[in-house]
């Protein structure tokens, strides 16, 4: 019972940690809470699905594919509703990102209507695996590895290429990196390509692992990634995987302990009582502020 | 005397009436969160918590315990203004972004308990009688819209008000001026949680049913938007910006199933060509005094300079 529930909370955790490493690496570099984060994230999925029940592809081309188109739209977005905001006051950025946030539902909600649609049967190969009395489905293994693939493949861009350390100095300081010959919008684009990118491929696999996607299944995700990011220390990193996972675990144990009704809140109570202790955070770090 | 009013509220058509009193409950809310946002610097995107506090203490004061109108709307101000000291208190030792999810956090945590609580009917709603007072429901919205507007005036050219500025532009010189941070923050925070908790007790009442799922992010982000759009920290602008987008998704009803795309749209655009609302920077009292021919200009202290929220 507790390994099933442990792998069931870490399968869902996985899938918030994936959308709250794109809040948390555009927090890190313009400060800005990109509520559209959560949009992309429910676009990413439909363009799995439309891949997958339209186009009979193979599930993990679709998601490949979401996720290229994810990125096309989260550099666009930026280029449109961020860019010339980025000298003015950060809830001007913040109410643009609101704006595309209900532009994109919108726009979901009039192409592919209401209701929530499933991907078709066999599009993925499900089958249980029992690991002493817990059952384990393949997806929920697929979902942990995919995710583990994708957030190390991140933490080499990141720490290893050019263009990551690029994006670490932009995101330590974003006047000087921009003195030092580095290309500031470049390294933001590429910072939502890559933000955008995550948050399809989580939606897919929110879409698998439920077997529905809606036009509003974006806005409590995107709220509980980004509470996920604030979990760990945003602008971190390795903070986002960490939130994400401890949010999904909590959540999956407070259900099985008998608050379904309040499963939305216990995310959030989590968050509340951490900063409470923790300001920063868990993995965040303390600035100090200066006269 | 009611029955006039009462006929002149009848002579307007009760689409246009209901859009004009949708913005009359608007004002309140905004006005409050000008106060914490605008005035004090803090951000909060859990305004609509305090606004549904508001309509449920104001909707069993009505049901439960047969209340007039007057002093329901009193009790659930001071309420959900006792509850937002409450919550203020240690939340508010966070600073921007971090205080901006907690009150977040905080709205989904009310939102779900209200949602399965037995007295506010869980998911069910309520259902809220009209309300026993002589006055016609428009009127006295406008009346309670016009109070809260004179008062935040007040509020914020008194010296409370001054400090809360001075907190806005600067933390630490505020408090090394002998500013108490804390104090002034929950008060502020208080004074916006009553107005919203007025605010809300209008709604209940003048819509007849209140939903917790009504008062969700999109509410709270509904009424931040009225805020930021007018002009952080204008009351003028408040104002405008309350009236405008409670307007806006009426006026774009003709495009039917277009019309929350193009509010989206709109929203973008609005930041993008004037990032600091509509009336961000503009001296009323300046272009008064211009337009009666008066150009003591120079004399009024002009409000400039972005703040850096």
């Amino acid at each position: 019972m507790f390994l099933q529930q442990l792998i069931n909370g870490i399968a869902l955790g996985s899938t918030y940690a994936l959308i709250a490493l794109g809040y948390t690496m555009v927090y890190g570099i313009i400060t800005l809470i990109n509520f559209a984060h959560g949009e992309i994230f429910m676009v990413g999925a439909f363009i799995g699905l439309l891949m997958v029940s339209v186009f009979k592809l193979n599930i993990f081309i679709a998601m490949a594919l979401a996720m290229c188109v994810c990125m096309v739209l989260g550099v666009v977005i930026e280029l449109i509703a961020y860019r010339r905001l980025r000298r003015s006051s950060r809830l001007s950025a913040l109410i643009s990102a609101i704006g595309v946030s209900i532009f994109l539902s919108s726009l979901a909600l009039m192409v592919f209507g209401a209701d929530a649609k499933g991907f078709p049967e066999g599009a993925f190969p499900l089958h249980q695996i029992h690991i002493g009395n817990a059952d384990i489905s393949t997806l929920q293994l697929t979902i942990i590895g995919i995710a583990a693939f994708l957030m190390l493949g991140l933490e080499f861009i990141v720490q290893k290429t050019k263009i990551g350390k690029a994006m670490r100095a932009t995101s330590e300081d974003y006047a000087a990196a921009a003195l030092m010959g580095i290309n500031v919008n470049r390294v933001i684009s590429f910072t939502f390509a890559l933000g955008s990118a995550l948050a399809a491929a989580g939606g897919v696999l929110v879409g698998l692992l439920y077997n529905a996607v809606s036009f509003n299944m974006g806005l409590m995700a995107g709220l509980k990634a980004f509470a996920a990011a604030v979990l760990g220390g945003i602008g971190s990193i390795p903070g986002a995987m960490l939130g994400g996972v401890l949010l999904g675990v909590t959540e999956i144990f407070g259900v099985a302990i008998g608050y379904s009704s309040y499963r939305d809140a216990i995310a959030f109570a989590i968050l509340v009582l951490v900063l409470l202790f923790k300001p920063t955070g868990l993995l965040g770090q303390k600035i100090q502020k200066k006269v | 005397m009611a029955e006039f009013l009462q006929n002149i509220v009848g002579a307007v058509d009760p689409y246009t009436m209901q859009v004009i009193v949708n913005i009359g409950i608007a004002i309140p809310l905004a006005l409050g969160l000008n106060i914490i946002t605008g005035l004090t610097g803090q951000l909060s995107l859990g305004h609509a918590a305090f606004m549904s506090i508001g309509a449920f203490i104001s909707a069993i004061c009505t049901i439960r315990l047969g209340f007039p109108f007057a002093l329901t709307l009193v009790t659930s101000g001071l309420v959900t203004a006792a509850i937002g000291a409450m919550i203020g208190f240690p939340i508010l030792r966070l600073s921007g972004d971090y205080l901006a999810i907690c009150t977040l956090g905080f709205a989904e945590i009310v939102k779900v308990i209200f949602l399965n609580l037995d007295i506010t009917n869980k998911a069910l709603g309520l259902t809220v009688p009209a309300p026993k007072s002589f006055l016609p429901m428009p009127i006295y919205v406008w009346g309670i819209a016009i109070l809260s507007i004179v008062f935040v005036a007040f509020l914020q050219s008194s010296r409370f008000g001054r400090a809360l500025k001075a907190i806005r532009e600067d933390e630490i010189a505020a408090e090394a001026m002998g500013i108490n941070l804390a104090r002034y923050k929950v008060q502020s925070f208080a004074i916006g949680s009553f107005l919203a908790g007025v605010g809300g007790g209008l709604y209940a009442h003048f819509l007849g049913y209140i939903n917790p799922s009504d008062f969700g992010f999109l509410k709270s982000v509904d009424i931040l938007s009225m805020v930021v759009l007018g002009g952080l920290g204008s009351i003028p602008g408040t104002v405008i910006g309350a009236a405008v987008l409670t307007a806006a998704p009426e006026f774009l009803r003709f495009m039917s199933e277009y019309r929350m795309l193009v509010y989206g749209a709109l929203l973008v655009c609005l930041m993008v060509f004037r990032p600091n609302g509509l009336l961000g920077g503009v001296n009323f009292t300046g272009l008064l005094l211009k337009a009666i021919g008066r150009n003591i200009n120079e004399s009024i202290p002009r409000e400039k300079g972005r703040r850096k929220l």
